[in-house]
């Protein structure tokens, strides 16, 4: 009698062990998954409002935009040059680089041979572990004399009398400059845009791909009229996705950019991103506005890349979803 | 039959301008990693390791503390990153997977894999650069570790969903807590998934720039002090390159490097690992190339 007593207390000890610590684990890792997926984000957010609220208080948002004044001394500061870099090099990346990587997309998902598949793909996935550091020093060192000398003086060659697009060929070429940022940023994207692409294509069910072949499409007509237009929102994923990385990126683009505050007329012009200039101006901001008006641009890049990347989040997830059933 | 013809060359040239892509992206990874192989050994001597580096425009010298500066930060952050991403990754797995709420809160930390890296410096001066007063190598490391988190949690999440149901179901039927099934069943199946998961994330810092440049700042003499600036490899090359002497464009070279190698080996032996084949990597490679030749 005494001894099922104790036996008794005992299990139910164990059980009241083992029930708390289910409950301590849940609460704890729950806070944890809390802190990363929502508390973190917020806490960037807030930090990044509060301290820029000097200069959004002093400049607005419109105005902040719109001027193309960055001046320390005269503690008068604008977006407006920033913003534009960041938007025409992300966007003439973007340009270079999809072709390139729905290409690579179809080359392995379609044409490659089973044993070369792994071999391609660790090499594309490759140029994405270099550091971007190191895409600025190649970039630097390497590219820019060959842009500078040769590329860029064929090009204007070539196209700098055509009438309209010429100008974008007009002035000295350096090297350092838009043409130069745009394309090292669209090699740096590649290895993202075409991860997403080829993801996307490999979820298109072979059934669909079969029946149009038996009905005598070619590789090509497949493609183009099945594997694409079914992957269409996947595709827009992948480029958005590639947009946030292309924006944030700052090493390489603060080599390259020649850190000019002013809009580019040309793409030979230099010019600077919003994060060059956090990147060359934030050690020597002296002043509490000049501090405040670096900080109100790097809410700017948090929020753009946030919203591009939920764009790009929820058109693949959408295809993720089609597929599913 | 003309249309025929058409078609088939339509096919024959735009498959043959998709390899061409293929080509072209290779192209550039060998002549980024080649011209950084043949100026890097150029330029690369042992003193690089074991020196401090000389006063500005003197030749030569080491990077020293930026060799010691850099595993410092990187070690303390993967200490600080790793443990917050499992737990998270873990939580996302196996309680959140029915939650609307944690399943949103997933997707936002997929999201925040992605932010700019220069934001988490910014972020990190004004909690601890500001407040303290100067920069110092603890909030170069703290930087590293919030860049780090999401990728671990996100790594985590998906290896851990790899796991067959059946196995948790035997669990249960045992009479495991949920936190025994977790720790003796999840967490051993997924394990080499999640460790290559935490070697990608180490990957991923080692080579980061933007984060540090305004937190554990830069150091000319070698520092063990977590509170003082601290060198990295990265902000040194970054200031080299930058700087005007042609010996420091050397050392930044053979930095380059070395820390290109290190990255690089790293992301490898994470898809070693994944394959189960970490003992044996060489024989393991051997067999695969010969397997698929």
């Amino acid at each position: 009698m005494e001894l099922e007593g104790v036996i008794e207390g005992k299990l139910s000890e164990v059980k009241n062990r083992g029930s708390l610590i289910e409950r301590v684990v849940k609460v704890f890792l729950g806070f944890w998954a809390l802190f990363v997926g929502l508390l973190f984000p917020l806490l960037i957010l807030f930090i990044l409002y509060y301290e820029a609220r000097l200069a959004i208080e002093k400049f607005g948002v419109i105005n902040f935009l719109k001027s193309t004044n960055w001046d320390p001394v005269a503690e008068d500061f604008g977006a407006a040059t920033m913003v534009f870099g960041t938007f025409i090099s992300t966007l003439l990346a973007i340009l270079m680089a999809a072709p390139i990587s729905i290409g690579i997309a179809i080359f392995i998902t379609e044409l490659a041979p089973k044993w070369f598949k792994p071999i391609i793909s660790t090499a594309i996935e490759l140029l994405a572990a270099i550091p971007s550091i190191i895409y600025g020093l190649w970039g630097f060192f390497i590219l820019t004399p060959i842009m500078a000398n040769k590329v860029e003086p064929w090009l204007q060659d070539k196209l700098g009398d055509v009438p309209i697009i010429g100008q974008l060929f007009s002035g000295i070429p350096t090297g350092v400059d838009v043409l130069t940022t745009s394309l090292v940023l669209s090699i740096m994207i590649i290895p993202f845009m075409s991860a997403v692409v080829r993801d996307s294509f490999e979820m298109v069910p072979s059934v669909m791909k079969e029946s149009a072949y038996a009905l005598g499409a070619t590789q090509w007509e497949v493609v183009r009229k099945v594997v694409i237009p079914y992957t269409a929102s996947g595709i827009a994923g992948g480029l958005i996705l590639s947009t946030g990385r292309a924006l944030g990126e700052t090493m390489a683009v603060t080599f390259l950019a020649g850190n000019n505050p002013q809009i580019p007329k040309s793409l030979f012009d230099s010019f600077t991103t919003i994060t060059v200039t956090l990147a060359n101006q934030f050690t020597e901001a002296d002043t509490d506005i000049y501090l405040s008006a670096l900080y109100y641009l790097s809410m700017f890049l948090f929020l753009i890349s946030l919203i591009l990347l939920s764009v790009a989040k929820y058109l693949v997830l959408r295809l993720e979803k089609r597929w599913k059933v | 039959m003309k249309l025929k013809t058409y078609r088939k060359i339509v096919n024959w040239t735009m498959l043959s301008i998709a390899s061409l892509m293929a080509v072209y992206g290779i192209f550039w990874l060998f002549w980024i990693l080649g011209s950084l192989l043949i100026n890097g050994f150029k330029y690369f001597g042992p003193e690089l390791i074991y020196l401090d580096p000389t006063p500005a425009g003197v030749e030569g010298g080491g990077l020293r503390p930026a060799f010691v500066g850099h595993f410092i930060i990187a070690t303390l952050a993967t200490i600080l990153g790793v443990p917050i991403g499992l737990m998270a990754g873990i939580y996302f797995s196996e309680y959140g997977q029915n939650s609307k709420f944690f399943r949103v809160l997933r997707n936002i930390t997929d999201i925040m894999v992605s932010t700019p890296s220069i934001i988490m410096g910014a972020v990190v001066y004004a909690i601890l650069v500001k407040p303290i007063g100067h920069f110092n190598g603890l909030s170069g490391a703290v930087a590293l570790a919030l860049l780090m988190v999401p990728v671990i949690a996100v790594t985590t999440d998906e290896m851990l969903k790899l796991v067959p149901q059946q196995m948790r179901e035997a669990a249960y039927a045992l009479g495991a807590y949920k936190w025994q099934m977790i720790k003796s069943v999840v967490i051993r199946a997924a394990k080499v998934g999640i460790l290559t998961g935490v070697i990608l994330g180490v990957a991923r810092i080692s080579g980061e720039t933007a984060p540090l440049l305004f937190t554990a700042f830069n150091n000319a003499y070698l520092n063990l002090n977590l509170m003082k600036p601290m060198s990295s490899i990265t902000v040194t090359v970054f200031n080299y390159v930058m700087g005007p002497y042609h010996y420091w464009h050397e050392q930044a070279w053979a930095a380059s490097l070395i820390l290109t190698l290190g990255v690089l080996v790293l992301s490898i032996v994470a898809r070693l690992v994944l394959h189960g084949k970490i003992t044996n990597p060489l024989a393991y490679m051997f067999r695969r190339i010969r397997k698929e030749a």
